[in-house]
């Protein structure tokens, strides 16, 4: 059984269709990425899956059918979503902001020893507990959306753009941090514009354009694929 | 790794229990307590006046939990207070004419009119809240202009409905208390408040002491939300609500939540002003009052709860001082607000608290304990 699986996932705003009639499953320990252009719907389908929108067609989340559950009770179920544009609450300390990710959880013992993880994870987040996390640079900002969202205990953590404008370095560790959590048995959906890292880094992954799926298939088939490499890779 | 790094992370890690009696309070209490003793060396309008500031205290703190802590603009909060205010002068003045056969000022330190002041107070806290419920849910579809628009119109509504009502059971007229006391719940279905004339002749029991107590109370649970996991809730939601979300924060119960303590507190106020020995009029709930409250919330810091007691204090004493001039002291005082807000635009302390401010400043130029 996948971990999830959207069927005919269609999702409008107003009158203006984003996304239509896609469908696709993750398995229990693997990365799916989802790349496509701007605009292909791929922040839109992100939300529909984690219920901060209301889409069409169904979504299942370890064989219970969540579609257009809220996404405080997805997130005590273990879907976690970090959100496009990293989402730092920017007057808050560092830790204040990682508290939050532990809004919903009482074992306080153990998020002792998650918080103490994050900063093996993360040693540059230890280093600024006490600072205002919009003070951070780009990349700290996004080690803390990650760390944060993963002190919400996620069986499936949804990335949105984690590389988004970050310095080519940057985005090379980002990536590295990113199949550490999986490797430590994290499910993970990322979306992507940068398809050359994200396929190297995903077992599976999905084409979107125009709110459609365009392709699909293992990443590495993908990678090396006429179509993916003219349109994403740019060779 | 290096055990004394580990050992300060701990310590940062580690959130103090909430101590419910920490040096600022008892500094506040001490406060109250001088305020009390100066009391009998002050005249009745310098009481008056303290009377005033402690009761705009009250509001602007609550008014904070809101618009400061959750970031939800409400300008109805003036409506609150006007529910609490009538719902217990109601209580006091006609029980008391059930009760005492007059809604004359018992005396004593405490007696049943001081009972019925407190019964009368929760009730308006309670009705208020109810009120906050009801305006609190829009909040969850209308973001800025439109949410302070509703919620201006709700100070409105309420305003022009007190002025609906009944004329009031004339308390000096022993006929019209007989009949009162013979069907009361047949004279008080007509809502007798008395419309747009306002409500009189309510026992003045909210002394300084009273009040002051209250707005010692308010503070301590405003203090004690602010550091609750709601108040956290509160902040992110003001900061971000898409990553509260995130975050698993369920933005129906705080935003609501916010509205209801609000509201709970403001109706406070409002029975609180209602015993000052004032009449209680259907202007108290339009939006200059809202208005004055959201001024003293701004300039205190939007989040701040002591820096929202300072404003008041400011706000209701500043006029006073400027009175030898009184026909420039509005001009001043708005070119005072003006400059404020260009100065410090977060208020005198943002979201810290007074206490917050000099430590922090203090451990930012000790030398790092990290390498
Ligand atoms: N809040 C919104 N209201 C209306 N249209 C939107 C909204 N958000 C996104 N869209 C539209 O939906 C489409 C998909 O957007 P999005 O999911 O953000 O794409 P991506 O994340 O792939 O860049 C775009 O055409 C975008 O303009
Ligand atoms: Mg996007």
């Amino acid at each position: 059984m996948p971990l999830l699986k959207v069927e005919n996932l269609s999702v409008r705003y107003g009158s203006i269709r984003a996304v239509t009639d896609i469908s696709f499953s993750i398995e229990q320990g693997e990365i799916l990425t989802l790349i496509g252009a701007n605009g292909a719907g791929k922040t839109t389908t992100l939300r529909a899956v984690s219920g901060m929108l209301k889409p069409t067609g169904s979504v299942h989340f370890n064989g219970h059918n969540i579609t257009g559950t809220r996404p405080d009770i997805l997130l005590r179920q273990g879907l976690v979503h970090c959100p496009e544009g990293r989402g730092i609450f920017s007057n808050m300390t560092v830790l204040e902001n990682l508290e939050l990710g532990t809004f919903t959880r009482h074992d306080n013992e153990q998020i002792h020893h998650d918080m103490q993880s994050m900063f093996t994870l993360f040693p540059r987040i230890k280093e600024r507990l006490k600072q205002n996390a919009g003070t951070l640079s780009g990349g700290e900002q996004q080690m803390l959306a990650i760390a944060r969202a993963l002190l919400a205990r996620p069986k499936l953590l949804l990335l949105d753009e984690p590389s988004l404008g970050l310095a080519p370095q940057l985005v090379q560790t980002i990536f590295k941090i990113i199949r550490e959590i999986n490797e430590q048995g994290v499910t993970i959906l990322l979306v992507e514009q940068n398809a050359h890292m994200a396929l190297q880094v995903a077992h599976h992954a999905v084409v979107l354009e125009t709110g459609s799926i365009a392709m699909t298939g293992p990443a590495s088939e993908l990678a090396k694929s006429d179509a993916v490499r003219k349109a994403y890779l740019g060779c | 790794m290096p055990s004394a790094l580990d050992a300060t992370t701990n310590a940062q890690l580690r959130r103090p229990n909430l101590p419910l009696i920490t040096l600022p309070w008892l500094a506040c209490a001490l406060l109250g307590l001088a305020m009390l003793m100066l009391g009998r060396f002050l005249g009745s309008y310098q009481e008056t006046l303290m009377q005033q500031v402690g009761i705009f205290a009250i509001a602007a703190v609550s008014l904070n939990i809101v618009n400061g802590l959750a970031g939800q603009f409400s300008m109805g909060h003036a409506g609150f207070m006007a529910v609490g205010a009538y719902v217990a002068a109601a209580t006091t003045y006609y029980g008391s004419l059930l009760h005492f056969n007059t809604a004359e000022l018992q005396p004593g330190l405490f007696n049943f009119g001081h009972v019925l002041m407190l019964i009368g107070l929760l009730a308006g806290a309670l009705v208020a809240a109810a009120l906050g419920y009801l305006v609190g849910l829009p909040s969850l579809r209308l973001r800025g202009d439109y949410l302070a628009i509703v919620t201006l119109g709700f100070g409105e509504i309420v305003r022009v409905l007190l002025q609906q009502t009944s004329p009031q059971v004339n308390g000096k007229d022993p006929a019209e208390i007989a009949a009162f006391t013979d069907a009361p719940l047949r004279t008080l279905a007509r809502i007798p408040l008395n419309g747009a004339l306002g409500f009189e002749g309510v026992p003045a029991y909210a002394t300084n002491l009273w009040i002051w107590t209250f707005v010692g109370i308010t503070c301590l649970a405003a203090y004690r939300i602010k550091e609750s996991s709601s108040g956290r809730a509160f902040l992110s939601i003001r900061e971000d609500e898409i990553a509260a979300r995130a975050m698993g924060i369920n933005l129906t119960k705080y935003k609501v939540r916010a509205f209801v303590l609000a509201a709970f507190f403001a109706g406070i106020a409002g029975g609180l002003l209602a015993h000052a020995g004032v009449t209680t009029s259907p202007i108290d709930a339009g939006f200059q009052r809202s208005f004055e409250i959201i001024i003293v919330v701004v300039l205190g810091g939007l989040g701040s709860i002591s820096g929202a007691v300072l404003a008041a204090i400011v706000f209701v004493l500043l006029p006073q001082v400027l009175h030898p001039i009184k026909d420039y002291r509005l001009v001043i005082f708005a070119l005072l607000l003006i400059s404020m807000m260009l100065l410090r635009p977060k208020g005198l302390f943002g979201v810290r608290e007074i206490w917050n401010i000099l430590p922090r400043r203090a451990a930012h130029t000790k030398p790092g304990a990290t390498p």
